[in-house]
C-alpha cells in the first residue's frame, strides 16, 4: 500500500515568483510527516506540488522531481488525475459536495472514476466511513445533506472521501484549523490509526500537535518577507523538538521567532 | 477630560421614542397635509400623496433628531428611504399586473384558451388565443432548444478553458450581443433567412431571432452562478483525481443548478414576450397552425400588438386577455423550473 515521496531539488512558482525554493526531502511510507513552520513560508505550495494539485492555479509551476518510489510523477507520460487518484488530499476547511448526501460525498471519488456496482460503493462507503471513525455518528442518515454536519464531522466525511478511492500517500493541509479541540483530537486519534496504512503528510501551524501526531517533523521557513521559503531541517519529531540542529529550528520551537 | 470622555460615552441607556408617539407624529403630519389641502389652492390625490411622505419623513426625523440624537435620526431617515424607494420599485409592478389582470380578466375564460380565432370576425365578442399559444410556445421552445445548450457551453467555456485572448474576446463578443435591439435581430433573420435563403415567414424564423436574443442571457447568467462555485469544490474534486470534464459535469453544474435555471428561466420569460422578431419572420395566422417549420404563425406577443391597434373593442379586451395568459404561461415556466431545481438540490434543506 503505502509509498514512499522523495524530493529532488523542488522549487515552486506562481508565475514569476517563486514560493519554495529547492526543497529535497524524503517522506517515509507509513508514517507521519508533519510540516511546520511560519506563515507564507510555502509549506503548503509545497505540499500541493506532492500531488499536482499545484498547478491547478493558473501561471503555478515547478522545477525539480517529485518521486513516488521512484517514479517521476511530473514526467509527460503520467496523468495527473491518476497522481491524485494515488496521493489523496484532505484542506483546511471542510468541503463535502453541497448538492450531495453523506453518502454520496463518500462514494463521489469511486463514481466519478466509473465505479458503478452497488455492493462496491456500500462496502467502500461503510469502510471509509469507519476508518474516519464516522460511521456510528451517521449510519442512520447516509441520505442526508454532508452540509449538515457539524465543522468537524465534515472533515472526518472528507477524510473518509479521500480514502475512499484508496489512495498511498494522505496529505493533509491544516486539517484541525477550522476545527474545536474535540474535532481536533478526532482526527488526530484518526491519523494515528491511519497511519498503519497510509504516508501521510500534515501542515500545521499548530506545533503540539506536530509533537504529538507526527514521526518526523521538516521546519521551513522564509530568509525574509518576499523572499521564497525553503526547509530549514528535518529530522525525527523526537530530535527537533529536544534538539534541533538548526538554530532557526530551535528559536521557533521556542517561540523566539514568530 | 475624563469627565468630557464620560459625559460623551454617556450611560448605555438613551432615550427613545415610544411607539404610539411616532404613530402619532405620523397621523399628526398627514393631517397637516389634509389641512393645507383644504385651506391653500393645493390638490390632487398624486400631490397629496408626495406632500404627505415628504411631511411624514420630516416629522418623523425631526422628532427623533430631538429625542434620541443624530445618529438615529439619520437611521431612521435612511430607512424611510429605502422604504420609499421599495414602494416606488413596486408601484409599477403592482400597476401593470393589476390592471393586466383587471382588463385581461373580462375575456379570460376556459373557452377562450381553447379556440382560435378562425373565421371571427373583430366585431365578434368570441374567438380565442390558442392558436397564439401554441404559436408562442412553439417558437420559444424551438429557440431555447438551440440558445440553452449553446449558451451553457460558452458560459463553461468561458469559466473554466477562457483564460485566454480567445475566453475574452468571446465574452466581450456576448456583451455586445446582449445590447442587440430585439428588431435587429428580426431584420438579420428576415434578411438572412427569410429573404436570401427563401425560406419564407415561419415560426422556425422567429425562434431563430429569438435564439440570438436569448442566448447571451443565457450565457452571462450561467458564467454569473458557475463562477460563484467554490473553488474549493472544484479542488475537492481534483483531489480525487477525477478529471476536468467530469468535475464540472458532475460536481460544478450540479452545485449551481438553481442559479442557472433561474436565469435561463428569466431569458425565456424575456424572449417569451418578444413581439418585433416574430412580427418581422413570422407572419400572422388566425388559424390553428401546429407546423413550426413552414408557414405563417400566430403568437401571443403579436396577438396582443395587434388587437390593442384594432378600432374594434372586442380586438382590445382579447388583446388584454392575450397578455394576461402571456404573463401567466411565463409565472407557471418560472414556478416549475423552482420547484423542479429545488427538489434536485439537496443544499436546501
Amino acid at each position: 500500500m503505502a509509498k514512499r515521496i522523495e524530493t529532488v531539488a523542488l522549487s515552486c512558482f506562481y508565475g514569476k515568483t517563486k514560493a519554495v525554493d529547492d526543497v529535497s526531502i524524503a517522506i517515509e511510507p507509513k508514517s507521519v510527516t508533519a510540516f511546520i513552520g511560519p506563515s507564507g513560508c510555502g509549506k503548503s505550495t509545497f505540499l500541493r506540488t506532492l500531488n499536482r494539485m499545484h498547478e491547478v492555479i493558473p501561471g503555478a509551476r515547478i522545477e525539480g522531481q517529485v518521486l513516488l518510489d521512484d517514479e517521476d510523477i511530473y514526467a509527460p507520460e503520467i496523468d495527473a488525475a491518476a497522481v491524485r487518484r494515488t496521493i489523496g488530499m484532505v484542506f483546511q476547511r471542510p468541503n463535502p459536495f453541497p448538492t450531495m448526501s453523506i453518502y454520496d460525498n463518500v462514494a463521489a471519488g469511486l463514481r466519478l472514476n466509473g465505479v458503478r456496482r452497488k455492493s462496491d460503493l456500500d462496502s467502500a462507503v461503510e469502510r471509509s466511513l469507519r476508518s474516519a471513525n464516522l460511521w456510528d455518528e451517521v449510519r442512520s442518515r447516509l441520505n442526508k445533506p454532508g452540509a449538515g454536519l457539524s465543522g468537524g464531522q465534515q472533515q472526518r466525511l472528507c477524510i473518509a472521501r479521500a480514502i475512499a478511492v484508496e489512495p498511498q500517500v494522505l496529505l493533509m493541509d491544516e486539517p484541525c484549523s477550522a476545527l474545536d479541540p474535540i474535532s481536533t483530537l478526532a482526527i488526530e486519534d484518526l491519523i494515528f490509526e491511519l497511519k498503519d496504512r497510509y504516508t501521510i503528510v500534515i501542515v500545521t501551524h499548530n506545533m503540539q500537535q506536530a509533537a504529538r501526531v507526527s514521526d518526523v517533523t521538516a521546519f521551513f521557513t522564509l530568509r525574509g518577507p518576499g523572499e521564497p521559503g525553503y526547509l530549514v531541517e528535518s529530522d525525527t519529531t523526537q530530535k527537533i523538538f529536544t534538539n534541533p540542529t538548526e538554530k532557526r529550528t530551535e528559536d521557533y520551537i521556542t517561540g523566539r521567532f514568530g | 477630560m475624563t469627565a468630557e470622555l464620560s459625559s460623551v460615552r454617556g450611560s448605555l441607556t438613551s432615550r427613545t421614542l415610544p411607539r404610539p408617539a411616532l404613530a402619532g407624529v405620523i397621523a399628526g403630519a398627514v393631517g397637516l397635509t389634509l389641512l393645507l389641502f383644504a385651506v391653500t389652492p393645493l390638490q390632487g390625490v398624486a400631490d397629496f400623496l408626495v406632500a404627505a411622505t415628504a411631511l411624514v419623513i420630516v416629522a418623523v426625523t425631526g422628532l427623533t433628531l430631538a429625542v434620541e440624537g443624530r445618529r438615529r435620526a439619520i437611521n431612521r431617515l435612511a430607512t424611510s428611504g429605502a422604504l420609499l424607494a421599495l414602494v416606488l420599485t413596486l408601484l409599477p409592478l403592482g400597476f401593470t399586473l393589476g390592471y393586466v389582470i383587471y382588463r385581461g380578466g373580462k375575456r379570460f375564460t376556459g373557452d377562450f384558451l381553447t379556440h382560435s380565432m378562425a373565421g371571427v370576425s373583430p366585431l365578434a365578442p368570441n374567438g380565442g388565443v390558442y392558436h397564439a399559444i401554441i404559436g408562442t410556445l412553439e417558437q420559444v421552445l424551438l429557440a431555447s432548444l438551440i440558445a440553452v445548450p449553446l449558451g451553457l457551453l460558452v458560459a463553461i467555456y468561458v469559466t473554466e478553458y477562457g483564460r485566454n485572448f480567445f475566453g475574452t474576446a468571446i465574452r466581450f463578443l456576448i456583451d455586445v450581443m446582449t445590447g442587440i435591439p430585439s428588431i435587429v435581430a428580426g431584420l438579420f433573420v428576415l434578411a438572412f433567412w427569410v429573404l436570401a435563403l427563401h425560406k419564407g415567414f415561419s415560426g422556425f424564423a422567429g425562434a431563430l431571432a429569438l435564439s440570438i436574443l436569448e442566448l447571451p442571457i443565457v450565457v452571462r447568467s450561467a458564467e454569473e452562478m458557475i463562477r460563484l462555485v467554490p473553488a474549493s469544490l472544484r479542488e475537492a474534486s481534483y483531489a480525487l483525481g477525477v478529471a476536468k470534464w467530469k468535475t464540472i459535469v458532475r460536481i460544478v453544474l450540479p452545485t449551481a443548478a438553481t442559479g442557472i435555471t433561474t436565469g435561463v428561466m428569466l431569458a425565456i420569460a424575456r424572449v417569451t414576450g418578444e413581439t418585433a422578431p416574430v412580427l418581422l419572420v413570422v407572419g400572422n395566422n388566425n388559424f390553428i397552425h401546429t407546423d413550426v417549420f413552414n408557414g405563417p404563425q400566430a403568437s401571443l406577443p403579436l396577438f396582443v400588438f395587434q388587437g390593442a391597434g384594432s378600432s374594434s373593442n372586442f380586438d382590445i379586451d382579447r388583446a388584454w386577455a392575450a397578455a394576461l395568459t402571456l404573463i401567466l404561461i411565463v409565472v407557471v415556466l418560472y414556478v416549475a423550473a423552482r420547484l423542479l431545481t429545488r427538489r434536485n438540490s439537496l443544499a436546501r434543506r
